[in-house]
């Protein structure tokens, strides 16, 4: 494959959205497990709540920042990079960026501050709104982002309009209730809770194997185990629910993940590890569970999932179809109102499969010129690369898995032994804390990487999407962010690691002077206020 | 879906132009500040103790306020995607580099003060003070740009086209005419930032802000007439001829457009829109006098009505034009010609006809509960949870 323009703004879209993910998963579930601490603390009045929340809230600041910054990439790089993918569905995708911006985003920027720095300012309740508010908006904010996502991999409620050469909303309700987005938004965001139940976990047992602070990680390890618990739940079947959306909406991707080159009689045996072979388009070594496939993909013992082999075939056909489009297109182009209505009639019929015309732009300038190896080839184009699909899915549903063991039992000992746990599980809870993102990643990659050759599926190729951009433009920025993110990561991760070794900060004595002095400054005592002691911080 | 027929194709396209610029003044009149705060920074906090007070008067609202940037990002692409495609490739290195201001500003307000080695403090303060010079110069550059046409064209298939090398394509934006229009919105957002710390600080902070604003406030004003003149003479403008429909698809190859001697015969066409220029320098020379007078929360609504006047005066005297091309005339982006489909264009109005009402009232509440004046020892005493 030769590398060039296209090449380059994926490897740049590929790490920033990546980098991006490492901080967005922490950012859902730690949202919300802060609120659910300072839930707690409001009810219960418990001081030790009031310090949870502030401690797990001051990580969750150092983690939020990045994600903000590296979401502002995410909003803008389409147009920078991608500027004919941002003409030809900006109608349709560039509607739930904004409506995100509007509803979410919004919400949660305004109120994190309020939330660091509302303490004083603000009642008990009041504060505590803010906190579910945020949690709500960051939550809210993944909605409308994988709604965009899911229209990239199902693209339904548009159409083609000739006049204008792009992709014309007809439907806004099916892009809102695309089966694929809503499945995706449950998965995500509980792949988030996940993370953020097994990074509180994590951080809590090694509060424990250090002896410090144990009072406050046993209760956040309660808390994370039951909520982790729920997630990774929630994690697995949603999981399984997007496989069985993909089976009608995206076969390409599902066959690709699971090696089946050839259409299986129903019902289809499941691959549990084997050596895809691209070349010879067969799977060596495979280990099968029968009917494993049919079950999960059609959840019946009777209907055919489609195999690769078949797929090719039918990508020719649309592609001799789009190329019929594409003629026809030219002369709606050239006549505009005054064409002829039979082709019109024409293009209407075959516009569906114009995309897969445009896959011939890869090899030709005029897709019409393509000779019939080119076609051949076009329809060769559509299989992603099987193998990383195939294990990056294996090893993603393997720690999904993981993950029920391990909260399973965490929340077994915090039920049922009085909060004990053994030293080799707090152990395994801290070597567990990177897992989760890795997860994460790696379930982007299988939904991205396999819907190439696509920007959206069967619509748009990603060869067509890209700017006009110099080589050396790209390579600029990319450098620029690599460089850029690598400092701002290592930065990150220092003062994370700064801020969980000095632990809370607040003992508890000193929560409980701040609740009397609260309480003096709702009652309007405001002189009485305690923190008129000597400055134990001088000014530096 | 028939309902998006109640408002017709063309005036959505004229309330979404108007929306654009609801956006983009939002932008200026709320981040606006927080970028003339961290100009200001080195100038108006000598010690630590009182760049933390000049930090912390914006702490706990540029999040919320940065948003309005992002959301021009998702605006742009749901209303007018052929401008969010065309200006974001176009000035691509210049983007990224307002992309990195944008990246590193957040880092630095909320790394800053965590930790308590000088070093680490004066990096990120530098941080701050770049992050918040460089886009406000840069976006008055890209406006100078837009101004004159920028150098594109559209294939057939509407592919953009960028005329000249990459170096060219970022160097070349420099021209005199853009880095003037770089000092106007340079020196309007140090104003506004000055005009914000004279309201929250006081004492050292205050009064040195003060000083700098009034300069700002003139260079603004100074700047802002001089690029109007050097348009009235050395500025070409736009016009579309022909026949054309105002209602059709969006596609720029059909209109036929030509260059003319100056934007500023909108003024003979449309003598109202007068307003805008006038609001612009009249905001300008009162808020350089409240500042002089150490009036606080007047000189602010002066500072945001001068704001409003200049950046509206623009698109007001380009209407119908949103991004003319100067190789190509033809492919010149204009109201008309750029937007989203009807469909969504209404729906995106109904969604902002919900949620920026919301938006407002809540973002009012939060200003309301941080009202007051941030002190050295609000500060010093809650120094382990602010900035």
């Amino acid at each position: 494959m030769e590398f060039g323009i296209v090449e380059l703004s994926r490897m740049q879209f590929a790490m920033t959205a990546m980098y991006h993910f490492l901080f967005v998963p922490l950012t859902l579930g730690l949202s919300i497990l802060v609120a659910i601490m300072e839930t707690v603390y409001v009810m219960t009045n418990r001081p030790i709540w009031r310090q949870m929340t502030k401690f797990w809230g001051t990580l969750f600041g150092i983690n939020f920042v990045l994600g903000v910054a590296t979401g502002i990439t995410m909003e803008f790089q389409f147009g920078m990079n991608w500027s004919y993918y941002s003409h030809y569905v900006g109608d349709i995708f560039g509607a739930p960026l904004a409506i995100e911006g509007l509803m979410a985003f919004f919400l949660e920027a305004t109120f994190v501050g309020l939330f660091f720095f509302g303490w004083d300012k603000l009642s008990k309740v009041a504060h505590l709104a803010v906190a579910w508010l945020v949690a709500i908006g960051s939550n809210f904010s993944a909605l409308w982002i994988l709604i965009a996502n899911g229209w990239m991999q199902n693209p339904v409620g548009a159409e083609f309009n000739p006049m204008t050469m792009r992709m014309e909303m007809t439907d806004f309700f099916a892009v809102l209730f695309n089966e694929v987005a809503q499945a995706k938004f449950v998965h995500t965001v509980s792949a988030g809770y996940v993370t953020a139940s097994v990074f509180v976990i994590g951080v809590s047992a090694w509060y424990m194997l250090k002896g410090r602070h144990i009072e406050l990680a046993r209760r956040s390890i309660t808390v994370g185990a039951a909520f982790g618990l729920a997630s990774a739940l929630s994690v697995v079947l949603l999981g399984d629910e997007s496989g069985y959306s993909a089976t009608h909406s995206q076969k390409m991707k599902l066959a690709a993940i699971e090696a089946m080159w050839e259409t299986h009689e129903a019902p289809a045996p499941f691959n549990l590890i084997g050596f895809p072979d691209q070349e010879a388009r067969e799977t060596h070594y495979a280990i099968e569970i029968p009917w494993a496939m049919g079950l999960i993909g059609t959840r019946s013992l009777t209907t055919e999932i489609p195999g690769i082999n078949d797929l090719v075939a039918q990508a020719e056909d649309r592609i001799r179809s789009g190329l019929i489009a594409y003629e026809a297109l030219l002369e709606v182009r050239e006549n505009r109102a005054g064409t002829d209505p039979a082709v019109m009639a024409t293009f209407e019929a075959h516009s569906a499969d114009l995309g897969f015309a445009f896959l011939l732009k890869k090899y030709v300038d005029n897709p019409l010129d393509a000779t019939e190896a080119q076609i051949k080839a076009a329809a060769d184009d559509t299989v992603p690369t099987v193998w990383p699909l195939f294990w990056a899915f294996r090893l993603m549903v393997g720690l999904g898995f993981g993950f029920i063991g391990t909260m399973l039992y965490f929340f077994y000992r915090a039920s049922f032994k009085g909060m004990h746990f053994p030293r080799p599980a707090l152990h395994l809870a801290v070597w567990m804390i990177p897992a989760p993102w890795i997860a994460a990643e790696l379930g982007w990659f299988v939904a991205e990487f396999g819907r190439q050759p696509w920007t959206v599926d069967g619509v748009l190729p990603t060869a067509m999407s890209v700017s006009a951009l110099s080589m050396t433009e790209v390579a600029l920025t990319l450098a620029g962010f690599v460089i850029f993110y690598t400092v701002l990561f290592i930065i990150e991760m220092g003062l994370m690691l700064k801020y969980i070794r000095k632990g809370p900060f607040q003992d508890v004595a000193e929560t409980e002077a701040w609740n009397t002095r609260h309480n003096d400054r709702l009652a309007g005592r405001r002189n009485a206020d305690a923190i008129a002691q000597p400055d134990l911080h001088p000014a530096e | 879906m028939i309902l998006h027929e109640l408002i017709a194709y063309d005036v959505l396209r004229v309330i979404w132009w108007g929306l654009l610029g609801v956006l983009l003044i939002g932008f200026a009149l709320t981040d606006g500040f927080d970028m003339g705060v961290g100009a200001l920074l080195p100038f108006v906090g000598k010690t630590d103790i009182e760049r933390r007070v000049a930090i912390n008067t914006v702490g706990p609202v540029w999040e919320g306020n940065q948003v309005w940037f992002i959301l021009g990002g998702g605006a742009i692409f749901a209303a007018w995607p052929p401008l969010y495609a065309v200006s974001f490739s176009g000035f691509y290195l210049a983007m990224f580099v307002i992309l990195a201001a944008f990246i590193v500003r957040p880092v630095a307000f909320k790394y800053r003060s965590k930790r308590d080695d000088p070093r680490w403090r004066n990096a990120w303060d530098w941080a701050l003070f770049a992050s918040g010079t460089i886009p406000a110069l840069l976006f008055g550059v890209a406006v100078g740009n837009v101004i004159q046409g920028v150098p594109f064209h559209f294939t057939d298939d509407l592919h953009t086209i960028y005329e000249g090398a990459w170096y060219i394509k970022f160097i070349g934006l420099l021209d005199p005419f853009s880095v003037l229009a770089g000092v106007v919105s340079l020196s309007m957002l140090v104003m506004h930032g000055a005009a914000w710390l004279t309201l929250k600080a006081e004492g050292v902070v205050q009064s040195r802000a003060r000083a700098i604003g009034s300069v700002a406030a003139l260079v603004a004003v100074g700047s802002y007439v001089l690029a109007g003149l050097w348009m009235a003479v050395g500025v070409e403008g736009y016009r579309i001829v022909g026949d054309y429909v105002t209602n059709g698809p969006s596609n720029p190859l059909h209109f036929e457009v030509e260059r003319t001697a100056s934007w500023l015969t909108a003024y003979l066409d449309r003598p109202w829109i007068v307003i805008a220029p006038i609001m612009g320098i009249l905001g300008g020379g009162l808020t350089f006098l409240g500042l002089r007078a150490g009036r606080e929360v007047s000189t602010l609504l002066f500072s945001k009505m001068a704001i409003l006047g200049v950046i509206s005066s623009v698109g007001l005297t380009m209407f119908p034009f949103i991004m003319p091309s100067s190789s190509d005339p033809q492919s010149s982006l204009t109201v008309w010609n750029s937007s989203s489909s009807h469909l969504t264009l209404f729906i995106m109005l109904v969604v902002t006809a919900i949620f920026m009402p919301l938006i407002l009232m809540y973002t009012a509440w939060v200003y309301k509960v941080l009202w007051g004046k941030v002190t050295e020892a609000d500060v010093s005493e809650n120094s382990h949870s602010v900035y």
